[in-house]
């Protein structure tokens, strides 16, 4: 396990424990209240697996009255929450702290209501992304944000890291979809951003709490809208000679107008890897291959289709291949979808990177990424939501070797400090968590940071609220020579560092 | 910046005139930390064309961001454009228009309402307001469309979010924040924001329809097709005149749906929703390309309500509940249209006052939605609520305008008392 800063734990916390277990006990049903170090451990981690820690204590609350009083009673005695929904998230933002309630909110796993007169569906946070379009599937809707996790991710958690997906080109991601929240601030109030009416007025909470990684409050419920599913869907598999000509590909497509429902590319050592994994039946002389999907009515997307491989004929595909059927095209998907588990095969571990750059850059990135993996000696392969410019590099390395582990962090370091120097951002939908937080230093300066702080000390003035998580530890910020301190003088002196 | 630039910026600033217009971003710079420092109240203006609305409130000084304009970079492949806060919305167009390109939001143009003509406004004003228009339901807000800021805080320090890539979650959404605060937190420079191409044909299935409860189902189940449409209005009877096309000649009230995208799909998709709605030959009329862009723009327009004197609300609920707060809202003495596929209604009310103010805010509130007032008569300006807010949100807002802004500088009391 790797060394990485956390807030100072609070030694009276700790020596509080059997007190603090017994009044959250008196809040909520003593079953509800997990203290025991066999059951704290399925909760030491989330999927960012190379680190751990055991919270304090596991609350699972049942109602929003009980979140309310969870909370308002660690504010007043000043004792760390960190929030967790499926414990699915990449970034490591539902990682306990050795003083924290880790709150799960696994009880909340109803869908309240489905309004097809509004097309809307209200449900609780833990109900998990692809349960939404399963509830309403048989009247012809889905939920359209589709991160790879979706069996298994919460609809909350999806809110709390702004989820994306293959299709958030056209569709968006979390955000774009969203139409309210009930969430608990940091003091127990309880209050509702947004709803069924669209643009709430007044200042925009909804879009500030979404993608706010559990600092700001905990989501007790989401409002998504849900979109009539299309006509028909068909994907076209295309391999490429080069890097190049697959990228320049995309650039044409999207600049030519259509846009694609969902747009991958993968390199050739993710292609291998992929079908010796699944036998996905991948081109194996293409250095890249796309899979391009487009849906709507039969007209538009044989239309969308023709002009696509009219494109790729110009940029020297050296193949394409139209489903016939739609067998056909889940399987052009289920490689894409197996790329990740295959590349477990060839390492013990894998860290799975989440740059953005703009779709142009794409070449020029991967020949970096090349050089970097040469560098550090480690291999890696690559996966791209190409329409929207979402880079997942996945670097493979032994979590057992410390060596193994720096140099990979070092490498993931690397790649998306070039991401944020070709113009692009660190995290384009997994969030900044404990992963990324040192880098935000690279995207902001302490200005920016500072205005961001200063939103989160105005909800949670004593930095309780998932402390550590998205924004850097000022002492290593220091250190690094990255946050500027003037005379041993921060700039900001009451604002509390985390 | 150029040396002649600066030596401009350093002479041309002169704190004793009211109204302050930079062209350059030191100069704004320089003028919110002297506002900081000596705690000068500043009203921020784009072109005005959205400046009456929100509440009056006390400024000594007015910061006209107009000359601090221009577009940065264009990138039609990349799908944005970065332009300084100052840039009129029919510049940023003409340049899209040149790539085929387009704001997808469809941002009202506020100008014939207020003063009779176009005036379609900033980019800075446009974000700051977050008004939608027809697409509102398909693509999202202005604030969906914003990839990235850069602004000043009411201390006169840069502060920044986003960037130029769709895909962003690095660290808070600052400028969803932004979007719609009316300029309370924060002085917009520069904007990154997200364009699209434009469909390759866009035609309107209109149905000659007077009746709303009809008009609603029609929309409903519009929307509720695969046929993907891309606005759903319905004028009343009364309106009906302001549409004469060429396609158009039935004069009544009517409901109206817009389907986009290649050519092929479109004729296919208004075929397939006609017989949805099982509607007959006679009872419709499609609009082609060039007259369906007139319908819609006059639509974004509010051109229905050029240079209308009496008073104009903005009300928003849930599409299942549009049909009773219209009726009950009907006893009063009303005209209205009806955008976003039902959840949107601009209603003018011809005579109003405290009491009738009330009462609609109750109605609408119980139905679950907010209205926002958009013009009204001077003499109820002061007392009514322009925006409606609970305690608790009030509460959080303050906070916020705290965060951003401490000394209050930036357009204080246009939205909230106090805020």
């Amino acid at each position: 396990m790797s060394i990485l800063q956390m807030p100072k734990v609070d030694e009276v916390v700790l020596s509080k424990k059997d007190k603090i277990v017994s009044d959250l006990k008196e809040i909520i049903n003593s079953k509800n209240v997990l203290h025991h170090l066999d059951e704290l451990r399925p909760f030491e981690t989330d999927a960012l697996t190379a680190y751990r820690k055991m919270p304090l204590v596991v609350v699972m609350p049942e109602t929003v009255d009980e979140v309310s009083k969870i909370l308002k009673y660690c504010n007043e005695n000043k004792v760390k929450v960190v929030p967790r929904g499926a414990g699915t998230g990449l970034s490591g933002g539902s990682l306990p702290l050795e003083d924290c309630v880790l709150m799960a909110m696994g009880k909340f796993n109803k869908i309240i209501e489905i309004d097809y007169e509004n097309r809307c569906v209200v449900t609780q946070p833990c109900v998990t992304n692809l349960a939404i379009t399963h509830a309403v599937q048989d009247k012809g809707f889905y939920y359209a944000p589709d991160p790879s996790s979706q069996i298994a991710c919460s609809i909350g958690g999806n809110v709390a890291e702004n989820s994306g997906g293959v299709h958030s080109l056209k569709y968006g991601a979390t955000t774009n979809n969203l139409l309210g929240i009930e969430v608990v601030l940091m003091d127990g109030t309880i209050t509702r951003f947004g709803g069924k009416a669209m643009d709430a007025e007044g200042y925009d909470f909804l879009g500030l709490m979404t993608g706010s990684e559990g600092l700001l409050g905990v989501i007790t419920e989401v409002t998504v809208k849900i979109l009539k599913s299309p006509e028909i869907v068909k994907a076209a598999l295309i391999g490429f000679p080069t890097i190049e000509d697959a990228g320049n590909c995309v650039a044409e497509i999207i600049a030519k107008g259509c846009i694609p429902a969902g747009c991958e590319i993968m390199d050739k050592a993710l292609t291998k890897a992929t079908n010796d994994y699944s036998k996905a039946g991948y081109p194996t002389d293409a250095e890249a291959i796309m899979i391009i999907e487009f849906d709507g009515t039969e007209h538009e997307v044989e239309a969308y289709i023709q002009k696509v491989k009219e494109i790729a004929e110009k940029n020297n595909s050296s193949s394409l291949k139209v489903n016939k059927s739609k067998e056909e095209r889940l399987k052009f998907w289920a490689g894409r979808k197996a790329a990740f588990p295959a590349c477990g095969v060839l390492a013990p571990d894998y860290m799975c990177m989440d740059g953005s750059i703009p779709r142009g850059k794409l070449a020029e990135v991967l020949n970096e990424i090349t050089r970097l993996s040469k560098k550090y000696d480690l291999p890696v392969a690559n996966a791209f939501h190409a329409g929207d410019g979402n880079l997942h590099p996945l670097i493979m390395f032994d979590a057992n070797d410390k060596e193994s582990l720096r140099k990979c962090e070092e490498f993931g370091a690397d790649i998306l400090k070039y991401c944020v120097k070709v113009g692009g951002a660190l995290t384009g939908e997994h969030g900044v968590g404990i992963e990324k937080r040192e880098l935000m230093c690279e995207a902001f300066n302490d200005k920016d940071i500072q205005q961001q702080l200063t939103i989160k000390v105005a909800l949670d003035p004593n930095s309780l609220l998932n402390p550590g998580k998205v924004y850097p530890i000022l002492r290593k910020c220091a250190e690094e020579g990255r946050v500027h301190v003037h005379g041993g003088k921060t700039k900001f002196p009451d604002i509390p560092r985390f | 910046m150029s040396m002649e630039e600066k030596q401009n910026s350093q002479t041309s600033l002169d704190f004793n005139q009211n109204v302050f217009k930079p062209s350059t971003r030191e100069e704004i710079v320089e003028i919110v930390k002297n506002c900081f420092k000596k705690n000068i109240p500043l009203e921020i203006n784009g072109l005005k064309s959205k400046n009456k609305i929100g509440r009056n409130f006390q400024s000594e000084k007015t910061l006209d961001l107009s000359n601090y304009s221009g577009v940065i970079e264009y990138k039609p492949e990349e799908l944005y454009i970065k332009v300084k806060a100052g840039t009129p919305i029919k510049e940023i167009v003409e340049q899209l228009d040149k790539n085929n390109q387009q704001l997808a939001f469809e941002p009202n143009d506020f100008g014939y309402l207020f003063n009779g003509e176009s005036n379609s406004g900033s980019i800075g004003g446009v974000v700051s307001c977050n008004f939608a228009g027809s697409r509102r339901f398909k693509v999202g807000s202005v604030r969906d469309h914003v990839l990235g800021f850069q602004g000043l805080n009411g201390k006169g320090e840069t502060i920044k979010s986003g960037g130029t890539v769709v895909k962003n979650v690095t660290g808070y959404d600052l400028s969803k924040l932004l979007s719609g605060s009316f300029g309370t937190l924060s002085i917009l420079t520069e904007l990154s924001i997200k364009v699209l191409p434009k469909p390759e044909t866009s035609k309107t299935l209109i149905i000659n329809n007077p009746h709303l409860k009809k008009a609603l189902s029609y929309l409903g189940q519009s929307l509720s097709s695969s046929t993907d449409p891309s606005g759903g209005v319905f004028y009343p009877d009364y309106f009906g005149k302001n549409f004469i096309l060429n396609d158009l000649t039935y004069e009544g009230g009517l409901t109206a749906v817009r389907i986009e995208g290649p050519t092929i799909s479109v004729d296919q998709r208004i075929d397939s929703l006609s017989k949805e709605l099982g509607l007959l030959s006679q009872e419709i009329s499609i609009l082609d390309t060039e007259q369906s862009n007139i319908f819609w723009n006059r639509t974004k327009n509010l051109e229905v309500f050029k240079n209308l004197k009496s008073n104009l609300l903005r009300i928003v609920v849930p599409i299942s509940e549009t049909l009773q707060v219209i009726q009950k809202l009907k006893s009063n003495d009303v005209n209205y249209f009806i955008d976003w596929g039902g959840s949107l209604v601009w209603m003018a009310f011809n005579e109003i006052n405290t009491k009738i103010l009330n009462e609609t805010k109750q109605i609408v509130k119980k139905h679950h939605g907010y209205y926002t007032i958009i013009k009204i008569e001077e003499d109820l300006k002061a007392s009514a609520d322009i925006f409606t807010i609970d305690p608790i949100k009030y509460k959080i807002s303050e906070k916020i305008k705290r965060s951003f802004d401490p000394k209050r500088i930036f357009n204080p009391g246009k939205m909230y008392t106090g805020i």
